[in-house]
């Protein structure tokens, strides 16, 4: 079997995209959090029945039995529905359960993948869930299987800074205008995407290969066409490229 | 294709920082209902932040802006897409219609568990009265360790004193206890029914052991008497589970469908929790009747009295599990 670390979603218009997957300790590590806090319900719910000893020690006992085994149970399935599809360990650790083919959980789904936790904390410590996640392509335990589901990874992502790109800011390369139109004129079409793409993806770069290719980038800009000591003296290769790409694709 | 990605950025934010702005509403407030005009602007954006995810994938950049836009999708996809009907739950009808009518359509399931159960007596009574050694492996329970006749001998000079003060623990323990053996039971059918198969028989073998050993003894009467009035009820119950679990196991196996497996689980995934809440209810009843009921013996309580409250109980599951909501299923296929 071939283990990915994303799940890829299909859309009925045929746009793909790609949710990435929990791995199994970040997923223990989530269930580690959901312990503690089981731990701490219990705790809490052993304070709360405490005044209520005057009902008798066989009452207060049988609610405890009760009690605990309904948090137990039903912590997941309460927090995974209200919190669409986080516990208090996913939350922190930016987790989410999601249906498998990228739609919203059903009520009916959370039940089913922890009911199905009888299974998979078999024989002890969860290690029949841990094979299962182990073993399946999407990181899934049993509980997963049956109901459809898949742990995701939640990032909150933004829209890349291209504001240095567009002219938004000052711009020393662009205030000469005669070099700038021979910058346009003498460019390759296909350098400008390959240093458009490279200022898209730059964060993702490795900080030696950051600084190389751009590097690279900028000293063939500079021999293409010379501007004033003065003018590109401070400039830094990534910022260089940054404004020459605002010359070269500003409106003319 | 040679795209300016910057002035493509620019131009486009605007939309998808509206769709980010709804998106964020949707999940803040999970009731929020969008009006047709808003729906349609909702679209529109959606559709517009996918094409923009496809002309970006035609474009080689696949850094911050596509994890960008897949998230806004992923997003928008789940709550445009989600076709599955939301019904307004109704507790009633849902466990006195949707739940025995769930429980009929998987019949044979329940059929194969009752089957399993029934071997696994035959096989208990067997080995017990071909090996009475057995006795101490096949009730491994202290209360079964004595003679029948010693046992009703001894209920009968305690009077059910001996739960006396802890009745409600004595409850909340079986309560949990079986409904744990019976959710592992359904459980157990992901392993493809094998579990499920060992659990039931298991349970049948203890079952048969402690009717052969008490019938053996002559002490039918009391058996009746103590098992009846819960066993009717728990029973039935736990066989529920070893239901769920085949059920489970035939969407696994997908023996003689075309479905996929992932969509034979999908129309599962309902049953499988009308089933295991129809055996929760049962056998936290069954908990409360088994306190309070089965545990007191003649002369506090007549057999007579005990064993005909277990038939009433047992008339009533059946009527219930079969006949309820057949109107409604009726006029559902009508």
């Amino acid at each position: 079997m071939i283990r990915s670390s994303t799940a890829v979603i299909r859309t009925p218009e045929g746009v793909e995209f790609r949710l990435p997957l929990a791995g199994l300790f970040s997923r223990m590590l989530a269930f580690a959090i959901d312990l503690c806090v089981i731990v701490a319900l219990l705790q809490l719910l052993r304070q709360l029945l405490g005044p209520l000893a005057a009902l008798g020690t066989d009452t207060l006992r049988a609610i405890t039995i009760v009690g605990y085994f309904v948090i137990s149970l039903t912590y997941g399935i309460l927090t995974e529905w209200f919190w669409r599809g986080q516990t208090v360990g996913k939350r922190l650790l930016g987790l989410r359960v999601m249906e498998a083919s990228g739609l919203r959980l059903t009520l009916a789904q959370v039940i089913v993948r922890n009911l199905m936790r009888f299974a998979d904390g078999l024989p002890a410590l969860y290690l029949v869930g841990g094979a299962a996640c182990v073993l399946s392509a999407r990181c899934q335990r049993l509980g997963d299987l049956v109901a459809g589901t898949i742990v995701i990874r939640t990032s909150r992502w933004t829209v890349p800074d291209v504001g240095q790109q567009t002219g938004e800011k000052y711009n020393s390369l662009a205030e000469q205008r005669h070099l700038a139109a021979r910058l346009r004129k003498q460019v390759d079409p296909e350098l400008v995407r390959l240093a458009a793409s490279a200022m898209v993806r730059r964060n993702d770069l490795e900080p030696g290969a950051r600084l190389l290719v751009f590097g690279e980038l900028a000293g063939y800009l500079r021999n293409l066409v010379p501007y004033p000591t003065e003018l590109v003296d401070q400039l830094s290769d990534e910022q260089y490229v940054r404004n020459a790409l605002a010359v070269l694709l500003a409106r003319r | 294709m040679i795209m300016d990605l910057a002035r493509f950025v620019v131009n486009e934010r605007p939309y998808w920082t509206a769709l980010e702005k709804t998106l964020d509403r949707l999940d803040a407030q999970t009731n929020h209902r969008l009006t047709l005009e808003q729906a349609e602007q909702f679209h529109s954006l959606y559709q517009r932040t996918a094409a923009d995810l496809v002309q970006l994938t035609g474009f080689a950049a696949e850094g911050e802006l596509r994890q960008y836009l897949e998230w806004l999708v992923s997003r928008a996809y789940a709550q445009i897409h989600e076709v599955r009907e939301q019904h307004h739950f109704r507790p009633w009808r849902w466990f006195t219609v949707e739940v025995p009518c769930a429980f009929r359509r998987h019949a044979r399931a329940f059929q194969l568990s009752v089957l399993l159960t029934l071997a696994g007596c035959v096989f208990g009574a067997f080995a017990l009265q071909t090996d009475t050694e057995a006795k101490q492996v096949l009730m491994p329970f202290e209360g079964l360790r004595v003679t029948p006749s010693e046992r009703v001998a001894r209920e009968n000079r305690l009077q059910g004193k001996q739960l006396s003060g802890h009745k409600g623990s004595f409850s909340a323990e079986l309560m949990t206890h079986n409904t744990q053996v019976a959710l592992t039971t359904a459980a157990l059918g992901v392993t493809f029914g094998a579990g499920t198969i060992i659990s039931l028989f298991y349970n049948g073998v203890i079952l048969g052991a402690v009717a052969f050993d008490y019938i053996h003894d002559g002490q039918l009467a009391f058996l009746a008497g103590w098992l009846l009035p819960h066993g009717v009820i728990e029973i039935p119950a736990i066989l529920v589970g070893g239901q769920i679990g085949f059920v489970i196991a035939y969407a696994l196996i997908g023996w003689r469908s075309r479905q996929s497996r992932a969509e034979r689980l999908r129309l599962i995934v309902s049953d499988v929790v009308k089933l295991a809440s129809a055996a929760t209810v049962m056998l936290i009843w069954a908990g409360i009747v088994e306190a309070f009921v089965s545990q007191y013996h003649e002369p506090v309580l007549r057999y007579s009295w005990k064993i005909g409250f277990g038939l009433v109980e047992a008339a009533a599951l059946t009527l219930f599990l079969m006949w309820a909501g057949r109107a409604q299923e009726d006029l559902k296929k009508a």
